[in-house]
């Protein structure tokens, strides 16, 4: 096993809201090992993008804040850098990718110059040197006609265009981690492949350990090594990808698995859509935050909180009933 | 087909500066030919520049000199815009007071378009200062402009230098709102997380991502704050608080012939046509410019270009 490049403890993200405290991010831990792609799965508003944004140190602060816990890269916190540390890590060290192409890159700035900005903040390449690298970046990216590209402004180049151009920007200091947050959603899906193919291919050639945010299980399947679903703030399960859809042993999961169409399920079965809603955040049911959607719930899931355990070598799951819990039910 | 990419080389989204300068006077031209309220306001405008600065030299008479024989005499053949009460030739006087206008719309127009987007830039980056500033800004807009110039002006005394400062002060403070505003709400942009994300410092986000994309909103904002302050130019003049009575200023000409306008209505008369005729002109230029910049009111006068 590889040494771990990432490693997040117990990590709790707060914000503060006029409705109340809300736990974006409440005692979340995990650790991503040198070069692994590892997926944070969960639907809307369940933490995903607020872990990712903790790790870039980019929580808007009023009104969110790192309440506690530990971010470490390569061995350093990176909670506890300063602004000026931390500015110099974004970019060189961890690179992220967002949701929007449409709208992530500037509409005033060519293409050329937004592709080398981040090499001549961290490099002391030459302006020559920075624009020869941005033509070796939108080459790797597989930009057809890469020269007349990097003349052009952002409005000239299609959504799947701009997405390759984000990841050559994320991608031109080589870093260890690259964060794709939901980096394929607004890509239609035979462009969403490719992109993710692109990723994978060009982490796997540096090296770069990729950190998978999604709602789909999809994605997760093909490309991850390994998966962490998260519900409500917390982590559900953590294992390998190839276990999560095998044997899922959290309720959530298994919910997430039934409510998509698969090519080998049986003819003409219904979906099985979770029942319910995700709970109002900033005031979140008593328990396992899961247990009013959940088929299996004891009573002891509405009075305790199950805490992360680990299962069997690899897989840790919260959740009293992880024994019972499967697929076929 | 053509026509529609015709129009949408001429004016990007938001092509870098170099360019827009470079194909500024072509596509005004265009603009200008499309539009005829457009031409008439721009030959306006550089009417009254030519006359600022030219017009002591195109005066034929010594405008301060009086000549109280020939006083209120009706527009003629020899003084165009006839005489005033002391029998100085109106067109002359009108022409020269065009120098002072723009001295003063042009100056206000620059000082508080640098400063108060400087300001604006800056206090959008720290929460306390911000704060601080918004509350000051607030209290400096809460006087009428012309009033709090006035105070001003009784403060320091009455000059040119004095005029275009009194002014420039309001001016600047709504500038900082404005600009702020723009700025706060670009600030959550997807493609300044995404600068931030790459490690870009905060004063190269704010110059590099943030500034050209305001440079629209500024550029009208200066065309209105250039017609306003032309109009309180002459409004202070007016009230006697600008320049004094000798220099010869739209407001204070037609100041003078207040007092005769039913013996000689032209003393009045002509320097507020060229007050109008000036501030209609920066006007209407100042909605062409926001029109041609904003994206969703170019799409559709692109539209109606490919149609015809």
């Amino acid at each position: 096993m590889t040494e771990s490049l990432l490693k997040v403890e117990n990590l709790r993200t707060h914000f503060r809201t006029d409705g109340g405290l809300v736990k974006a991010v409440d005692d979340v831990s995990f650790e991503v090992q040198q070069g692994e792609t590892f997926a944070l799965v969960g639907e809307s508003g369940c933490g995903k993008s607020v872990t990712a944004l903790s790790i870039m140190g980019l929580i808007p602060n009023p009104p969110g804040e790192i309440v506690s816990g530990k971010i470490e890269l390569d061995g350093v916190d990176l909670t506890q850098l300063s602004f000026g540390e931390m500015r110099a890590i974004r970019g060189s060290k961890i690179a992220m990718i967002f949701q929007e192409p449409m709208t992530s890159l500037n509409p005033v700035l060519t293409i050329e110059s937004q592709l080398s900005e981040a090499l001549k903040i961290h490099t002391d390449l030459s302006k020559k040197a920075a624009n020869d690298r941005a033509l070796e970046l939108i080459n790797m990216v597989g930009i057809a006609d890469a020269r007349t590209r990097l003349k052009q402004y952002p409005h000239q180049l299609s959504g799947g265009q701009r997405q390759r151009v984000m990841i050559a920007m994320a991608m031109s200091c080589t870093p260890k981690l690259l964060i794709a947050d939901e980096a394929t959603t607004a890509l239609d899906v035979t462009i969403q492949a490719q992109i993710l193919d692109l990723m994978k291919d060009v982490t796997e050639q540096s090296g770069t350990a990729l950190l998978i945010i999604t709602h789909n299980l999809g994605i997760v399947a093909r490309y991850a090594n390994r998966v962490a679903v998260m519900y409500a703030g917390k982590l559900r399960e953590v294992g390998e990808a190839v276990d999560m859809y095998t044997e899922p042993r959290h309720p959530y999961t298994v919910g997430l698995l039934r409510s998509v169409p698969r090519l080998d399920s049986e003819k003409g079965a219904p979906l099985a859509p979770i029942a319910g809603e995700i709970p109002d955040l900033t005031n979140l049911p008593g328990g396992c935050a899961f247990s009013p959607r959940c088929r299996w719930a004891v009573d002891r899931c509405f009075a305790e909180n199950p805490l992360l355990e680990e299962t069997s070598p690899g897989k840790k799951v919260a959740c009293f009933e992880h024994a019972s819990v499967g697929l076929n039910v | 087909m053509t026509a529609i990419s015709d129009t949408s080389k001429e004016w990007e989204l938001a092509p870098p500066l170099s360019t827009r300068l470079k194909g500024m006077f072509g596509s005004t031209y265009r603009a200008a030919k499309r539009d005829l309220v457009l031409a008439a306001a721009i030959t306006v405008l550089l009417v009254g520049l030519f006359l600022a600065i030219f017009a002591p030299t195109l005066a034929r008479t010594d405008y301060e000199r009086t000549d109280p024989v020939n006083r209120i005499l009706a527009p003629n053949s020899h003084n165009w815009f006839g005489t005033d009460n002391w029998g100085r030739d109106v067109f002359d006087r009108t022409i020269v007071g065009t120098r002072l206008s723009f001295l003063v719309g042009f100056s206000v127009t620059l000082i508080s378009t640098v400063i108060g987007v400087g300001v604006a830039l800056v206090i959008s980056y720290f929460r306390v200062l911000d704060a601080v500033m918004m509350r000051f800004v607030d209290g400096l807009l809460a006087f009428p402009t012309i009033l709090l110039a006035l105070a001003l002006i009784s403060l320091i005394g009455p000059s040119v230098g004095n005029v275009i400062l009194a002014l420039s002060v309001t001016a600047t403070a709504g500038k900082i709102r404005l600009v702020r505003g723009a700025v706060l709400s670009l600030r959550e942009s997807t493609y300044v997380e995404a600068a931030r994300a790459i490690g870009v410092p905060v004063p190269r986000i704010l110059m590099l991502h943030v500034l050209p994309n305001i440079v629209g909103i500024i550029i009208v904002q200066a065309t209105f704050t250039l017609a306003s302050a032309i109009l309180a130019e002459a409004s202070l003049s007016f009230l006697g608080a600008g320049v004094p009575e000798y220099v010869p200023s739209w407001g204070n000409i037609i100041a003078t012939g207040q007092g005769y306008i039913q013996v000689g209505f032209h003393i009045s008369f002509f320097p507020g046509l060229f007050l109008t005729g000036t501030v209609l002109a920066v006007v209407l230029i100042g909605d062409s410019v926001r029109d041609h910049l904003d994206p969703r009111l170019r799409g559709r006068l692109r539209t109606t270009a490919a149609q015809q």
